[in-house]
């Protein structure tokens, strides 16, 4: 506070150059691409006007490696996917603009509406098991964890954490082995608690393969719900806790009334990410049962429905349009979670200032 | 079910027992994966729940993996994306995380925004127009082009990691700086940059592991013999020998392996990282 002139804002009278037209992604390669990029969204060049008017250049400077990176890689291909879904494409490759025709399409002509909802349907089932599995499984075991005076605490934690650590991929594989009926791991391990009658190939059949891969994934991720929450838990303050100790409250009444309304807001972060993971999982499935998501596609999900559509599969022909459509339909349902999330969660949450 | 403290021997005894319950399931498939990719065919079927023993002791996996896959090779290339990528995102992010909570100009709150879309929107929904922008770039089966991806996926969140924690760097710093007429450059360089190492680790933990990791996009910018990853060399290979258990053993334990050299080494920081993030 000795230094009462200085003013606490930086000073914003630093040569008023600002973004240059150069740092516009419309001329840097002079693409098709871009100039289609720039023509559907004026809202971007809103950003750059705004950018461009009065911005010291060192600000500018600093900005403009993220935000350029971000921009071409990340969010201007996001949109131009978007835009991507109302044209279609001849087999010369030239396109042309179809408004809401591939929307139609996949949503109601059978041939395409019939794998759409099938997947849609499998990822909800896909999202519901990790919902009602794996986060309160991370729930109690942050629970555990986080108790007063429990020794090897860091290495339980550690330890139940690796697994995300590990390729999807990896993990896929590992467990197919596992349950493989040729290796007989899974069967042999049934065989000695006496509950051998019960096993099945599980990821081979209809009935039980998504179930099944849902399970390995959330064997792979509980470690992640599980470390959010427990730091959540960690930061719960330790006099409201004790006062409540004291009061005589058990420590049932204190978790049910004390810790869970302090992470709740954490448990709404933990939802949300998990629906945004579950509704662009690929890699899993992918790995495990190819991109035809077998058997009979009682595996396919939205991630490998976007990719067949895109690439094609046996006889089917790729089609960047569909599978541009394909990719908005699965961000309308993302948006559609992470709007949910922010008006209705986060809105109703109490945060506690601690 | 949990008592506030762990004072009677009796309740602390269930809780070791369901953590060392849960951590025995997490930990077993690796275990089993790993203590079978060093026993003959033989060893794996008849026991598969055994070590490997004299008997039984075989490395023959391994050297087929080595000879016909360029497991060095991915290896290389899941290290060079990897690092370089998050070299780019924790310089790129922590500079514009510094302009936009150091500095007030207009559109702030909106770029900060936009910025922040991508933490929650995955790129992945924008591979279709992202490849077509990669051929044009002819880069194409190029690392720089999962490098350039990654960078743009991995910006958002961690300009939000390190936005909070260079906001609590103490005003005083920078303004006695300014006050003897160090640049903003200088400032950003040598006085930020240093002090925000601590969130190196957690920027770490939430860029490289899905980078390392990834399948899509090796899968669909850089398929190609030279530029394949871990991850994409071993599905490969493994949809290749699937009937040969040695090998598709062997190269299962090797994309493992330096996971856990890695994870034994820094898992402190790892966590310590996640948590703090994930504090607030």
């Amino acid at each position: 506070m000795s230094y009462g002139a200085i003013p606490s804002s930086p000073p914003l009278t630093v040569m008023d150059v600002g973004f240059s037209r150069r740092c516009v992604p419309s001329t840097t390669a002079g693409s098709f691409y871009f100039r289609n990029i720039a023509l559907a969204m004026p809202a971007m060049d809103f950003v750059w006007e705004l950018a461009m008017k009065r911005m010291p250049w060192h600000i500018a400077v600093f900005l403009a490696p993220a935000v350029l990176l971000y921009s071409v890689f990340s969010a201007l291909p996001l949109l131009d996917t978007l835009r991507l879904g109302f044209f279609t494409s001849n087999d010369a490759g030239q396109t042309s603009f179809v408004g809401l025709a591939n929307y139609i399409t996949i949503l109601t002509d059978p041939a395409w509406s019939e794998s759409f909802w099938n997947a849609m349907w499998n990822n909800c089932k896909f999202f519901l098991i990790h919902l009602l599995i794996q986060n309160p499984i991370g729930l109690i075991l942050a629970t555990l964890l986080s108790l007063k005076g429990l020794k090897g605490a860091r290495h339980y934690r550690t330890l139940i954490f690796l697994p995300t650590l590990l390729s999807v991929v990896i993990i896929g594989f590992i467990w197919q082995l596992i349950l493989s009926p040729l290796w007989g791991v899974s069967e042999g391990l049934l065989d000695k608690v006496g509950l051998v009658d019960y096993f099945a190939p599980w990821l081979g059949e209809e009935g039980s393969a998504l179930i099944t891969l849902a399970l390995i994934s959330v064997w792979q991720f509980v470690g992640i719900p599980m470390m959010l929450i427990y730091a959540a838990l960690l930061a719960v303050p330790e006099d409201i806790v004790e006062a409540a100790h004291v009061e005589g409250a058990s420590a049932w009444r204190i978790f049910w009334e004390i810790k869970l309304p302090l992470i709740l807001p954490t448990l709404g972060l933990v939802t949300i990410l998990t629906f945004v993971g579950n509704f662009n999982a690929f890699d899993l499935i992918y790995s495990v049962k190819g991109a035809i998501a077998g058997p009979n596609y009682s595996t396919d999900i939205l991630g490998t429905l976007f990719y067949r559509t895109f690439f094609g599969y046996q006889s089917q022909i790729g089609s960047p349009t569909m599978g541009a459509a394909v990719a908005t339909l699965m961000f309308l349902v993302i948006l559609a979670g992470v709007g949910a999330y922010f008006y209705f969660v986060q809105r109703k949450l109490t945060r506690y200032e601690l | 079910m949990n008592k506030h403290k762990v004072t009677k021997p009796l309740s602390a005894a269930g809780v070791h027992l369901a953590l060392g319950g849960y951590t025995l399931l997490a930990l077993f498939p690796i275990i089993l994966i790993l203590i079978n990719a060093f026993k003959s065919r033989s060893g794996i079927f008849d026991d598969p729940l055994a070590l490997p023993n004299a008997e039984t002791f075989f490395i023959g996996g391994f050297e087929k993996v080595i000879a016909k896959s360029n497991f060095m090779l991915y290896f290389g290339n899941s290290l060079t994306v990897t690092l370089v990528s998050l070299a780019l995102i924790l310089l790129f992010g922590a500079m514009a995380a510094w302009a936009l909570s150091e500095y007030k100009f207009r559109g702030n709150r909106l770029l900060a925004l936009y910025m922040a879309i991508g933490i929650m929107v995955p790129i992945r929904l924008g591979t279709v127009s992202i490849l077509e922008l990669i051929v044009e770039l002819n880069l194409i089966n190029t690392l720089t082009a999962l490098v350039l991806v990654y960078t743009a996926q991995g910006l958002p969140l961690a300009i939000m990691i390190l936005s909070e924690f260079i906001s609590q760097i103490p005003k005083e710093l920078k303004e006695a700086a300014r006050c003897d007429g160090v640049g903003e450059f200088k400032i950003f360089f040598q006085i930020i940059l240093p002090l925000i190492r601590p969130a190196v680790a957690t920027v770490a933990v939430f860029t490289m592991i899905p980078v390392w990791n990834d399948l899509w996009f090796p899968l669909i910018l850089a398929p190609g013999e030279e530029t394949q990853t871990v991850t994409l060399g071993v599905q490969q290979f493994i949809g290749q020998y699937v009937t040969d258990w040695n090998a598709v053993l062997a190269s299962l334990s090797l994309a493992v392996i330096p996971v856990l050299i890695m994870y034994t080494i820094f898992s402190r920081q790892l966590i310590r990282g996640l948590t703090s993030g994930a504090v607030k």
